[in-house]
Parts: structure tokens; sequence; C-alpha cells
């Protein structure tokens, strides 16, 4: 089991979770960010990499990707350390006030204090309405994603989606498992012309089986996936044995495990005190677009701001006997931990 | 001064609501819809990149056809049908008045 131990763990290593890190550093706090996601940035990176962004003060538009690249560079000299690629799932307080957050992969974080930065929550697969389909998870048969291609050697694999990751993995795993094939609801795939062309020579050349104007409807086995049932748009059911069944539809911000943290919430977010964006529990503070309060605006603007109030609330929650004083950045520089 | 254009969504068969909105603002569906209350996540800000803001319009006058890059994020959703749009990506003009919609569900 992986155990950390940080003064604050910030989730969320969106662009908010990641200025966070540059406000604690100044109170030379240091920080432990943990993300669901595989990379930094949130939904910058993950959905809109390449979309500019007007509102960001001295930067007359930046791409979004450029935009955590910098955040990143701006944090280096504080050392943060990150958990990518898991999800958060609780928390527990201990007897002298701190906290120890865990994820699903058991990984334990001891800190003195809890920023949520999750956006609009964890990015969560789309599951396609199939029956018994959530019986398979857990590594019985069915993957919303490829985390190691290696599971799915020498297997017999459907891929069922119509975009970028459907082609991009169709292309990858035909080189390593024994048989892909990839299904799609329409009859032509418009997200990336050079990977349908791709797949489109591997299934003329054998390597992969193309079933198109088709959906996965069932799927079948006992306690392991077995088999799935591919209906055609015109009624046509055909059953087909399987090892694996991935369907990549894309991914979906949910709330996720914080809905049951016991925090207060309202519609869907995080309610918080804008003196230090507070929650309900002393110490855990939530800041940008998961939290709530009169006036909200769900700027990255406005979570930079929050982000900055928060460590000083964080501070004081962390260290109640000292007294701070503000230093600028521009007369003190900015210092390392 | 325009007129407001209205448009209906269907919250369960023959349960429509109608909600109106003005012309001259360069909202666009999707706006209109978040701002009439209807739980919209519109993640990427309007830019066809998330999927979202799916609807489905049942009936109503015929809109401009779906841009490459809308019909490439609707095909990537495990749902959609004859009628799939993304409400983030029509714009709200007089033409849409009469429209009948319903809001697609996010996880599928």
């Amino acid at each position: 089991m992986n155990s950390i131990s940080t003064d604050i763990c910030i989730i969320g290593a969106g662009p908010v979770g990641l200025f966070a890190v540059f406000e604690a550093g100044l109170l030379k706090l240091r920080c432990h960010v943990v993300d669901a996601l595989p990379q930094v940035g949130g939904q910058l990176s993950e959905i809109y990499p390449k979309k500019p962004i007007y509102d960001i003060p001295g930067f007359p538009d930046i791409l979004a990707g450029d935009l955590v690249n910098n955040l990143m560079r701006q944090i280096e000299p504080f050392h943060p350390t990150f958990t990518l690629g898991e999800r958060v799932e609780g928390y527990r307080k201990l007897d002298d006030g701190s906290f120890v957050v865990t994820t699903i992969d058991g990984t334990e974080i001891n800190c003195k204090a809890i920023a949520i930065a999750g956006g609009l929550g964890s990015f969560e697969p789309r599951k396609p309405a199939i029956e018994q389909l959530e019986s398979f998870e857990q590594g019985k048969g069915v993957y919303y994603m490829v985390r190691d291609p290696e599971t799915f050697r020498d297997q017999r694999l459907v891929i069922a989606g119509g975009g970028d990751s459907a082609l991009d993995w169709t292309i990858f795993l035909a080189n390593v498992a024994k048989e892909v094939t990839l299904v799609h609801r329409g009859t032509t795939f418009r997200g990336a012309a050079d990977s349908a062309e791709k797949v489109k020579h591997l299934h003329e050349a054998g390597k992969v089986n193309l079933v198109l104007s088709s959906n996965v409807t069932h799927v079948h086995g006992n306690g392991q996936l077995h088999a799935v049932t591919i209906t055609a748009n015109d009624g046509t059911a055909t059953e087909l044995p399987v090892d694996s069944f991935i369907p990549l539809f894309g991914l979906t911000p949910k709330l996720g495990p914080i809905e049951d943290w016991g925090l207060e919430l309202e519609d869907n977010a995080v309610k918080v005190n804008t003196l230090d964006y507070s929650t309900s529990e002393p110490g855990i503070f939530a800041i940008g677009d998961i939290n709530t309060y009169p006036g909200k605006l769900k700027l990255i603007l406005c979570g930079f701001h929050e982000a900055a109030l928060m460590c000083q609330g964080a501070f004081k929650h962390i260290f109640p006997e000292k007294k701070y004083t503000l230093k600028y950045t521009t007369v003190n520089g900015v210092p390392t931990l | 001064m325009t007129e407001d254009v209205r448009v209906y969504v269907e919250e369960a068969p023959g349960q429509r609501t109608e909600v109106s909105g003005p012309t001259d603002m360069g909202l666009s569906l999707m706006e209109l819809l978040k701002a009439s209350g209807y739980d919209i996540q519109a993640t990427c800000g309007g830019m066809a990149l998330c999927g979202t803001c799916h609807i489905e319009v049942l009936a109503g006058p015929a809109l401009d056809e779906p841009s490459d890059d809308e019909l490439a994020m609707l095909e990537s959703l495990p749902v959609m049908s004859q009628g799939s749009r993304l409400s983030c990506q029509i714009r709200l003009t007089e033409r849409l008045d009469g429209l009948v919609l319903r809001l697609m569900p996010q996880n599928t």
C-alpha cells in the first residue's frame, strides 16, 4: 500500500487545483495532488486542450493545454507530488484532527487539510444501456478503458464505439489480441480520417472484424463474460464468443464518491463559506467548479481567486497559533519548499 | 425589439414545457435550456467536444444541417437517434419557434 504524508491533499489536478499548489507553496505548505485522470489539467487536458481561453489575466488568448503547461512550470519550485489515474474514494479523520485520504487503488495520503478541486467531479466512462453489463466489470470481462493492453493478450475482443478512442484501440489491440471486432452504430467514422483508414485496411487484411450499423445489445456469461450479442439496425442478432468487451463511448463527469462524504451539498455542488472556501467539515475546503455559493461563477479566473483564499484558510486551520503576514511575490520572489 | 422564440421540452410523453428566450443575444439552445433550469452540464462550454448537451429533436421546424464536428461527437455517444443534436450547436433564432425536443440521458 502506498502511503504519502503532506500538508494539503488537493483532489483534482485541473487548473484550479494546480494553482492551489502555488498559493499553498507561498505559505510554505506542501501539497499532494490526486486525480482520477492519468494526466494533469482536468477538463483542459481531457476535453479541450486546443481550445483558446480568453479570460485569463495577462493572456489575451491562451490554449487550454498551454495554460496547464504554464501552471506546471509555475508550481515546479514547490515540488508537489502527484497520484494520477486513481480516483479518491474517501477519507477518515484522525484524533489529532488530521485526515487520511484514500484512493480506489489503496493509496493513502496523510494530510492536515483537504482541498477539493474536483471540477465537475471525476470523469467516468459512459456506459451503454446493456442489461447485466455491470456484473461483468471488475476484471470479469467488461472494461471501459484500456489501462494495460497486455490484459488483452491473445484474447477475443469486441470493441464498441465510433469515436477516436474506439478506432485507436482497435488499431493498437489488433497486434495484441487474438481477434478484434469493432462494432459501430453508424456506417462512417467521422472523428479521425487517418485512424478510420487504418481500421479499414486492417479489416481488409483480415486482422480486424468490422461490424457496422450494429450495436452490442446483450452480454452473456456466468461470473465471467463469454459472449456478446450484436444486433444489426435491421434487427438481425448474432451471438459472438468473446473474452473481453470494451465499450468506448467517452467520458462524462460525475460528482462521484465525494457526494457521500457528508458535506453540505446544493445542486450537485459542495456548499462553501466564501470567507475561506471551507465546507461544512472543518479542515475540508472546496474550490473551483465543484463548489457553490451565492454569486458563484464557474470560471477558471474565479477558481484561482478561490485557491488563494482557501490556502489562507487552510494555513489558519493547520497552524491556528501562527500569525501569517501577507508577503508579495513582487518583493519576495517565489520561495521554494 | 425582437420577439422571444418558444421551444418545447418534452419531459415525458405528452408532457411539454414551454421555454422561451431572446433571439438577439447570440445565445445557443444549450444556453437557453441551462438558463431555464434544465440539468445540462455543457462541460466543454459549447464547442461540440463533450456531448453533455445532447438532445433529441422530436418535431418542429427544419434545422440547419449539423457540422462534421457535431456529427463526430454524436457518433461517439452510446445512443444516437435520427433527431439527435448537440444543443450547443443550435443558434437561437426565430426559425426555431415551435421546436419540440427532449433531453437525452447523460450517461447513455
